[in-house]
């Protein structure tokens, strides 16, 4: 098998790995909104109508709750759908179906059914979408046993993420993001298939660990690049599963560099920089030197209005006033 | 929310008693109001608030000794009032120079995008007890290097005890455990490594540090004599030539400790020191010797100077100045001492001042003996010269005295029969 890497966006890997899919599983196929003869509102699905067909490529109306609990009825029967909602927002109205269905057939059923389906979406702000388009509720699904929830943050994850999520047996919660489309990153040809429930730590360190996900990851390793500069060897662990949770590896990382702040898109109460917190709390701490701290959105309505927008959600300058304040606390010095 | 902290009520205070608390928790306080009595070394005094506001917590029970800048009681708008238990103990002091709204300011307040103040939950805070604050990971480093946490202090914020603190206890307890052994060469600095190493303070720099920054704080002058000494370098060879068989050895400078110890036995206003709002005339004259050590500078005391014998001293020296660099010394053998000899002789020093080591009154600052050209009935002819310099605490002498001290000594010095009879 060929491990040539193509540098591609994170919205082509998402594109080829629902057709390498197509390919590969005849059961696979695809529903939602103009996902067929538009392409889909984000193109991930371009060119797949055109040569699967409408019975891979399902055109559905704008019903969210219908089409969702389709899928979950063609999963129980041995189908694998790839449900695209437009935005997680819009997964709102089929919450129930998601979360009192999908999620709980299994073991309602004395694990008579299966309910192994995919439910994409991208979530995030920063698009000027306004308050009821721009929402991070992953930590809703996080927060419930019979799903998976993953949140690639590269294009190589958007692959091999997708292709073990259209694979498990389980119904997945596949997060994308808004602005991580465009984003450029290698990808290796060939199959490949990630392990669910693994976090990763993709920037070794040994002074302070930073945990992200989705894109979330672009900032921290931003951050922690530009304290690389400053002599402070920053850690950098993506999450890439939300659930399972990969705790080990996150304590790990603590246990390790003793401090730690965790940059999260989402609200902070509640959201999944609290559960993170929680664990390192759990798992490393006798390891802590500093208390753990949280970057996060501002808990309002995200604002319309650019500059309110932006001073509304978590950025560098954020991260790094707080990584700061953590290596201060802890009289830090290289 | 304010906290109200131990102020220094006096020149010499270093803490104080909270007597007696004038308001209870609870209780509303005007700017003015007289929140405590604080007893110090020399009176008792009022405690003012500078805060109108409500007595939230006392940190300290009556009775409790505290340091100048801890906290003693907490003011506030009265929202935290009274669930908390006075603490018998309090952690170690912030240090003096930390602002005050160091204290109070948390990161979360400034904006919502970030943790909100760090709160601790109501039942860390009341099993914390007396304890100090500190880090988990500072807690099990003490732990597992067997760190006596009230020698800590905590450096991190609100006084934390955090990871740099534990480590740099653990250094300090292991020079003294290898006899404050010198650390290993380090190797050559690289391109990288163009920072300032940061040496942390062992316990007698710390003490060092302390002790003449006090030491700053005495109106001092000094006085510099030359003391002729062919003749004392003559006796010293004759005595350690005819007294080499019993294996006595004696220094230039244990003539000078004993030469000094008579003298000042001649001064009893010179074998004094300053006690606050008296003078103390010592009845024993004990001179400390500045010994140089790897760890730092000590001063260990030979006794009754003035009525052991010149090869007593110079065992003794010898034992203490051993035991210094061991850092085996006790409390006992640094203390008592009403005056001080150092002397950088060895180095080639020719002369110097040093630094009073309080509360004693003066030291003698003892330079090299050198050859110097000296005209005498019109010839030229090579005489020993030595300098020695006086550093003497005006409060307790003035110039006459210490120069009739200064001179006395260079008497005997010059004519060093005196010291051996």
């Amino acid at each position: 098998m060929s491990e040539e890497l193509r540098v591609i966006t994170y919205r082509q890997a998402l594109n080829e790995t629902l057709r390498a899919e197509l390919e590969h599983d005849e059961n696979v196929f695809l529903i939602g909104e103009e996902i067929g003869i538009f392409e889909g509102s984000y193109k991930i699905t371009a060119g797949l109508l055109e040569d699967f067909g409408p019975k891979r490529v399902v055109d559905t109306p704008i019903s969210e709750e219908g089409f969702v609990g389709a899928a979950i009825g063609a999963a129980m029967l041995g189908l694998r759908p790839v449900v695209e909602i437009m935005t997680l927002n819009f997964s709102l109205v089929a919450i129930d179906q998601i979360v009192n269905h999908a999620a709980k057939m299994h073991a309602m059923f004395g694990q008579q059914v299966k309910v192994p389906m995919v439910i994409r979406f991208p979530g995030g702000g920063g698009q000027q979408l306004a308050a009821t388009h721009s929402q991070n509720l992953e930590v809703w699904y996080a927060h419930i046993p019979g799903l998976k929830v993953l949140a690639p943050s590269t294009p190589a994850e958007a692959k091999s993420m997708l292709t073990a999520a259209i694979r498990d047996d389980d119904p997945v919660i596949f997060l994308e993001n808004l602005a991580l489309y465009n984003v450029k990153g290698e990808v290796p040809d060939g199959e490949q298939v990630a392990e669910i429930g693994r976090a990763a730590v993709i920037k070794p360190g040994s002074d302070l660990t930073v945990v992200s996900y989705s894109r979330g990851m672009v900032t921290a390793l931003k951050v922690a690049e530009e304290f690389e500069q400053k002599g402070v060897s920053v850690e950098v662990v993506d999450l890439r599963s939300l659930r399972p949770l990969d705790r080990e590896t996150i304590c790990e990382s603590v246990r390790k560099t003793s401090r730690a702040v965790v940059f999260e898109d989402d609200m902070l109460s509640y959201g999944i920089g609290a559960e993170v917190s929680a664990t390192i709390g759990e798992g490393a701490f006798d390891w802590l030197d500093a208390p753990v701290r949280r970057v996060a959105a501002s808990e309002v309505p995200l604002p319309y209005a650019k500059p309110l927008e932006l001073a509304a959600m978590p950025d560098a300058v954020d991260l790094t006033r707080v990584v700061q304040e953590t290596l201060d606390a802890t009289r830090f010095t290289n | 929310m304010s906290e109200v902290t131990m102020p220094r009520l006096s020149d010499t205070m270093e803490e104080g008693e909270l007597a007696r608390w004038m308001k209870n928790v609870g209780d509303r306080v005007e700017k003015g109001d007289v929140l405590a009595e604080i007893e110090t070394d020399k009176a008792t005094m009022d405690l003012e608030v500078f805060e109108s506001g409500v007595l939230e917590k006392q940190l300290v029970k009556e009775g409790t000794m505290v340091p100048i800048g801890q906290a003693v009681a907490v003011i506030g708008d009265g929202s935290s009032t009274g669930d908390e238990e006075p603490e018998a103990e309090e952690p170690a002091p912030k240090t003096e120079d930390e602002p005050e709204e160091d204290a109070t300011a948390e990161p979360g307040a400034e904006a919502a995008s970030t943790e909100p103040a760090e709160t601790e939950p109501a039942e860390a805070e009341q099993a914390a007890g007396d304890k100090p604050r500190m880090s988990p990971l500072a807690r099990k480093l003490a732990r597992d290097n067997d760190i006596d946490l009230a020698s800590v202090t905590g450096t991190g914020p609100e006084g934390r005890i955090i990871r740099a603190d534990i480590e740099s206890a653990i250094e300090a307890k292991g020079r003294d455990e290898e006899g404050e052994k010198p650390a290993e060469a380090q190797p050559a600095a690289t391109a990288e490594d163009t920072e300032p190493e940061v040496v942390p303070l062992n316990k007698i720099r710390k003490m060092t540090a302390r002790r003449l920054t006090e030491s700053q704080a005495v109106p001092h002058f000094f006085l510099t004599n030359i003391v002729e000494v062919d003749r004392l370098i003559a006796l010293r060879g004759n005595v350690n030539e005819g007294l080499a068989d019993q294996g006595i050895k004696v220094s230039l400078n244990d003539f000078i400790i004993k030469a000094a110890a008579i003298a000042l036995r001649l001064h009893p206003e010179a074998n004094a020191s300053w006690n606050g709002d008296s003078i103390l005339r010592h009845r024993r004259v004990n001179v400390g010797v500045a010994v140089a050590t790897d760890a730092g500078l000590l001063v260990p005391v030979v006794t009754d100077a003035d009525r052991k014998s010149l090869s007593e001293i110079g065992a003794e020296v010898v034992e203490l100045a051993g035991r210094a660099r061991d850092g085996k010394l006790s409390l006992d053998q640094m203390s008592g001492g009403t005056f001080s000899v150092s002397n950088l002789g060895m180095f080639g020093i020719d002369e110097f001042t040093a630094m009073i080591n309080p509360p004693e009154a003066s030291i003698l600052a003892v330079g090299a003996a050198s050859p110097v050209p000296v005209l005498r009935d019109g010839e030229l002819v090579e005489v020993s010269k030595l300098k020695l310099t006086l550093t003497v605490d005006h409060r307790v002498m003035d110039g006459a005295t210490a120069a009739a001290f200064l001179r006395d000594l260079k008497d005997i010095l010059e004519q060093p029969l005196r010291i051996l009879v």
